[in-house]
């Protein structure tokens, strides 16, 4: 599915912001993620290029319609399974090629996975490893390999709190993000010199249509606060995010009970 | 798997999760889904339909009934269903298509006005018809066929819907519109969610050059003052009343007429601020009794010192003044609140208003909030459309049991002698006799209805009736 570009903006109303800025071509990786989505749309109000990734083409046309009237300059879409790891570099310079230039890369997609089914079996864990940690190491090589070229650009990455200290509750996927968060440190470290950004994104529980009627859910984030966070973080080019911020000093915390004790806790 | 407080579940929708249910979801069991009014409170298995094509899938996976539900602000049990699947569509809020040249707008039917509102304002578009809140979807707006202040001129919500789809739990699905399908069309709209799932529909907006209302608020004394108002208005697009419904005597169905028509200067037309008032816990149930009631009705009255009070006034105030304090409905403690609103055809509308608000003062069950309108003839486009020409009377009673609903089936049964009818979705009082009487092309309707959907109200009012 291609469209064509400044059809839209055409038929859009001239709104400051695309006027002012010249129109950011950002990549997303899992667009049809519930924050994904919600990022793109705060994007998309902006004025934004934007080349979706995902594996339901159904999903994914859904989404580029509703970027595209709510102002996007542009909206591409590849179909994909990211977990296909070597057809990434085809991928990524289609994607580039269709923008005519990256300045930013969202990687949102992943799985939480079957904690239980990961405890009884091993391929359950690898596959939750090789979709959440292994396929964006291969993404970010790549493209961290572009932008460290261009000398400028964005890598903002879905990482969580749940890296942070591994619980009972879900440590395979703890597991895969903290072996992300420690990869996008590292990476952190060798391309910032190069003028490269790597934002970490750490969400805590956030509000999605799924869980808008549960008990406690008042409590939760919403995801369109959370979409305006990660964005203004973005543009900030930040080096991590923990969102909402009370997450921080609950994670300093959270890292920081002894493991005699955290061991016992229910967590 | 249940989540902990700390757990980070974030990707609630990943491409992975086919059926777009989540594995928390699938296990978490009953969990309250409150209709606005809160009562009856049932627990209910939500199952989130993020994606228009999640229906099928869904339903595949579903024995018992199964009901699509948006924003649960209906006040009764149209949105509800006790033991049954509450199809949540709130993750179904995409654009699909706008055309600034006609005003036309297609979403998905989970969409709330407010967003609607956050798209079209700064675009110089409003929405031909809006509720007394914003906070509900689209979707619900047709299955309950909404009305608004500019019904004398505008008609039904239904109205300006000039295409929708219809997705049956078989899989089937049909498009809709006044020329194809059009018993389909007719049956969905004020169908109650009934026939099909909505995945998306077609609106018509109107457009707008000021976010402000040219508003003037009129003091009236009696029934027949509202009327010559209504009259002297019909060409103003926005008019409704407020009426005190606690005082008798002299200042009997006292109230405040409010008109407005938007502003035709031009102006910043800037979206909306998010509201920052959530009304935060239960009110203890002695809150609203006769005596805060009548002081509030009296300041209300009084607010407006002079008989004419003329404004320009921001839409959100004039439209939904009381989206202001999310979760208001609190206010009425945790055993709810009845809604009551008829409407009663114009042959009878007069002695009947006048006949069932002196039955309310004389009962002494305090309400505010009460509402007079005039609805006006342009025809509803649903079979079961609740207006009709004539008078509409809403208001709430809190809930008491030994005393609201024997007042609730006084007031039902006078509404029915005057020839009137109530409204399903601020229903859950009303008999199966009662509603049978107010729609008699019921069973008519029932031939529509998906086999797999039903509510807590249609199983009140209808018995076990099975589809065709």
């Amino acid at each position: 599915m291609s469209t064509q570009p400044a059809t839209y903006a055409a038929s859009a109303p001239s709104l400051a912001a695309r006027t002012v800025y010249a129109s950011k071509k950002i990549l997303v990786l899992g667009a049809t993620s519930g924050i994904a989505e919600a990022t793109c749309r705060v994007w998309a109000a902006e004025g934004a290029s934007l080349f979706l990734v995902a594996r339901n083409a159904e999903k994914l046309a859904a989404v580029a319609a509703d970027l595209k009237v709510r102002g996007a300059h542009y909206v591409d879409t590849a179909v994909a399974d990211l977990d296909d790891t070597g057809k990434h570099p085809e991928l990524l310079a289609h994607a580039i090629n269709s923008l005519t230039g990256l300045d930013v890369a969202y990687l949102a997609h992943g799985v939480l996975g079957d904690q239980a089914a990961a405890e009884a079996d091993f391929l359950t864990a690898e596959q939750i490893l090789h979709t959440n940690l292994t396929a964006p190491i291969s993404l970010l090589t790549w493209l961290a390999n572009f932008f460290v070229q261009r000398k400028s650009g964005v890598l903002a990455v879905i990482s969580s709190v749940a890296g942070d200290r591994g619980r009972k509750s879900n440590y395979v996927y703890g597991a895969s993000k903290a072996g992300l968060s420690a990869f996008l440190g590292g990476l952190r470290n060798r391309v910032d010199r190069e003028g490269v950004t790597v934002l970490t994104i750490k969400p805590g529980p956030v509000k999605t249509a799924m869980t808008s009627s549960m008990k406690g859910s008042e409590k939760f984030a919403d995801v369109n606060a959370v979409a305006k966070s990660i964005a203004a973080a973005v543009a900030a080019k930040k080096d991590t995010l923990y969102v909402p911020f009370q997450w921080q000093p609950i994670m300093f915390i959270i890292r920081n009970i002894p493991e005699s004790v955290f061991k016992k806790l229910n967590l | 798997m249940q989540q902990t407080s700390i757990s980070p579940d974030l990707e609630t929708r990943t491409p992975e999760n086919p059926a777009a249910v989540s594995p928390q979801a699938a296990s978490s069991g009953p969990v309250p889904f409150e209709s606005w009014g809160r009562y009856p409170a049932y627990g209910g298995k939500i199952v989130p339909l993020n994606w228009q094509g999640d229906f099928p899938a869904v339903a595949a996976g579903i024995h018992n009934g199964a009901l699509p539900v948006g924003m649960g602000r209906s006040y009764g049990d149209v949105c509800l269903l006790k033991d049954g699947n509450l199809l949540l569509t709130t993750g179904m809020n995409r654009l699909l298509d706008f055309d600034p040249a006609t005003g036309l707008l297609t979403a998905e039917s989970g969409i709330t006005l407010a967003q609607i509102l956050d798209f079209a304002v700064p675009r110089g578009f409003f929405l031909p018809v809006t509720p007394g809140t914003k906070y509900v979807t689209l979707g619900g707006a047709i299955a309950n066929d909404i009305h608004g202040k500019n019904h004398h001129v505008a008609g039904t919500f239904g109205s300006h819907v000039t295409q929708f789809g219809l997705m049956r739990s078989d899989g089937t699905y049909r498009l809709c519109s006044p020329t194809e399908n059009p018993d389909w069309y007719a049956a969905t709209i004020g169908g109650l969610g009934l026939t099909g799932l909505i995945p998306w529909a077609t609106l018509r907006l109107r457009p707008i050059v000021s976010r402000k209302i040219d508003y003037e608020g009129i003091q009236s004394h009696g029934i027949d003052e509202f009327l010559d108002l209504t009259e002297q208005s019909k060409h103003i697009e926005y008019t409704v009343s407020w009426v005190d419904c606690v005082s008798t005597g002299k200042n009997f169905a006292r109230g405040v007429f409010m008109q407005g028509d938007h502003s035709p200067v031009p102006d910043e037309l800037k979206p909306s601020p998010e509201p920052k008032l959530i009304f935060p816990f239960d009110a203890p149930g002695f809150a609203l009794n006769a005596f805060t009631v009548s002081a509030f009705n009296t300041i209300f009255f009084h607010k407006q010192l002079k008989p004419r009070v003329k404004a320009l006034q921001d839409y959100e105030p004039f439209f939904y003044p009381l989206d202001k304090v999310l979760h208001w409905n609190r206010l009425y403690g945790k055993s709810g609140l009845l809604q009551f609103q008829y409407a009663i055809p114009w042959e009878s509308a007069r002695e009947g208003t006048i006949a069932i608000l002196g039955a309310i003062a004389k009962s002494g069950l305090a309400s505010f909030l009460a509402v007079l309108k005039a609805f006006g003839d342009v025809p509803s486009p649903g079979l079961m459309s609740f207006p009709q020409p004539g008078i509409t009377l809403a208001l709430d009673f809190p809930i008491k049991p030994n005393l609201s609903f024997p007042l609730f089936e006084r007031l039902a049964d006078m509404t029915r002698d005057f020839g009137g009818r109530l409204y399903p979705a601020k229903d859950a009082a009303m008999t199966a006799s009662q509603f049978q009487t107010f729609y008699p092309q019921w069973e008519q309707f029932a031939r529509f209805r998906d086999p797999m959907l039903t509510s807590s109200f249609w199983e009140r009012v209808t018995g076990d009736i099975s589809p065709l």
